[in-house]
C-alpha cells in the first residue's frame, strides 16, 4: 500500500463508523415507535363470534365468514380518527371486491346506531364487541384498525390508523385475491 | 392536587375525609372489583405492573385509564380466574401484542447482544488499559538514559 494509515487512526475511525451504523439503524427504527407489529399477521385469526349491532338475533364471526375474504374494520363512536376515515370506508365499499365487516368496539349501541344512521353504513355487518373481548383477542390496541382476512380465516394484512383511499390503493389492493368471491359462496 | 392539599391543612375533619375518599377513589378507579383470593390479587397487581399499556405506551397496564388497558386487565383477571399461570397469560398477550407489551423483555438470542454488550465493552476497555499501562511500565523500565533538561536535544 502506498498510503499507510497508522493503526491509531484506523481504530477510532472504525469505532466511529460502527457507532454511526448502530445509531442510524436506531433512528430508522424509531420512525415507527409506537406501532405494534402484530404477530398475528400471516396466521389464522382468532375464532370469533359476536352479535350484530343492527339485528340482535343475528351473529357474525369467523364461521359465518369462512370461505370469503373480508376486511375487518375496528371502530367506535368515541374514536375521532374513525370519524375521519368514515367517508373513505363509504367510498371503499363501492370499489372493494371484498366486503367490509365492522367491529364496534367498547361502545354504546344506541350511540353507534345513531352514528351509522347519520353518516351512512359502509359495512356488510357490524359486530358489537361491547366489552372488548374480541378486540383484545385480535390484538387491537387502538381504533381504527383494519384487518384483511382471507377465505381460510388467515390475517393477510393489518393497517393501524385511519384509512385513506391512498392507503387502500397502495396497501390493500395488491394484497387482494384475483377472485375474492369463489363461486358457491 | 397541591392547591387542594394546602387547603386541607387549614381545614377540618370534613376536608380530610373528602381527601381520603378522593385518594381511595384514585387507588381503585382502574379496577372496579378485586379478585376473590388475596394471593391471586397480589399476582394480578404484580403482573399488571410489568405489562405495558398498548395504547399509552409509557404507562403500565396498572397505571392506565384508557379503555383498551381496562379490556386487557379484564382479560388478565379472567385468565387468572380460569386458572392460567402468569406465563400462560404473558404468552397469550405476547402472541397478540408482541413482546412490546412486556416491560421486562425475555432473554433471547435476538437481544442477547444488548445484554452482553456492556460486558464486552468493559472487557475491551480493560484490555486496552492493561496494554497502555504495560507499555508505559516497559518504557520506564528500559528508560535508563539520563536526560539533561537543559540540553537542546532533550525531549519536550
Amino acid at each position: 500500500m502506498a498510503l499507510r494509515i497508522p493503526i491509531r487512526v484506523l481504530i477510532p475511525a472504525a469505532v466511529f463508523i460502527v457507532l454511526v451504523a448502530v445509531l442510524a439503524v436506531g433512528i430508522e427504527h424509531s420512525r415507527d415507535v409506537g406501532t405494534i407489529h402484530s404477530p398475528l399477521v400471516g396466521r389464522p385469526g382468532p375464532a370469533w363470534e359476536l352479535p350484530t349491532l343492527t339485528d340482535a338475533g343475528r351473529k357474525v364471526g369467523s364461521s359465518q365468514l369462512r370461505g370469503r375474504w373480508y376486511l375487518l374494520n375496528v371502530w367506535a363512536t368515541w374514536c375521532f380518527e374513525c370519524r375521519a376515515e368514515h367517508d373513505t370506508l363509504l367510498q371503499m365499499q363501492k370499489v372493494s371486491p371484498v366486503p367490509i365487516v365492522g367491529m364496534d368496539w367498547d361502545d354504546d349501541d344506541a350511540r353507534a346506531l345513531d352514528y351509522i344512521s347519520r353518516l351512512g353504513n359502509p359495512y356488510e355487518a357490524i359486530a358489537a364487541d361491547r366489552d372488548g373481548h374480541t378486540a383484545v383477542d385480535w390484538g387491537v390496541y387502538g381504533a381504527p384498525e383494519t384487518f384483511l382476512v382471507d377465505d381460510q380465516g388467515r390475517i393477510v394484512y393489518k393497517y393501524v390508523g385511519p384509512l385513506t383511499l391512498e392507503v387502500w390503493r397502495t396497501e390493500f389492493v395488491s394484497r387482494l385475491p384475483a377472485n375474492p368471491a369463489p363461486s358457491g359462496s | 392536587m397541591s392547591a387542594s392539599g394546602s387547603r386541607l391543612v387549614r381545614l377540618s375533619a370534613g376536608g380530610c375525609l373528602a381527601a381520603a375518599l378522593l385518594l381511595a377513589a384514585a387507588a381503585w378507579s382502574v379496577d372496579p372489583q378485586e379478585l376473590p383470593d388475596p394471593a391471586m390479587q397480589a399476582r394480578y397487581q404484580h403482573l399488571i405492573h410489568e405489562l405495558r399499556c398498548v395504547q399509552c405506551q409509557n404507562e403500565s397496564l396498572a397505571d392506565s385509564e384508557v379503555n383498551v388497558a381496562g379490556d386487557v386487565r379484564r382479560q388478565v383477571r379472567e385468565m387468572m380466574l380460569a386458572g392460567k399461570s402468569d406465563d400462560q397469560i404473558r404468552d397469550y398477550l405476547v402472541a397478540r401484542y408482541s413482546e412490546f407489551i412486556l416491560f421486562k423483555p425475555k432473554y433471547s438470542w435476538r437481544n442477547a447482544w444488548l445484554w452482553l454488550a456492556p460486558f464486552v465493552l468493559i472487557g475491551i476497555g480493560i484490555a486496552v488499559a492493561a496494554r497502555i499501562i504495560r507499555g508505559r511500565a516497559a518504557l520506564l523500565a528500559t528508560d535508563t538514559e539520563i536526560v539533561d533538561e537543559d540540553s537542546p536535544d532533550a525531549p519536550r
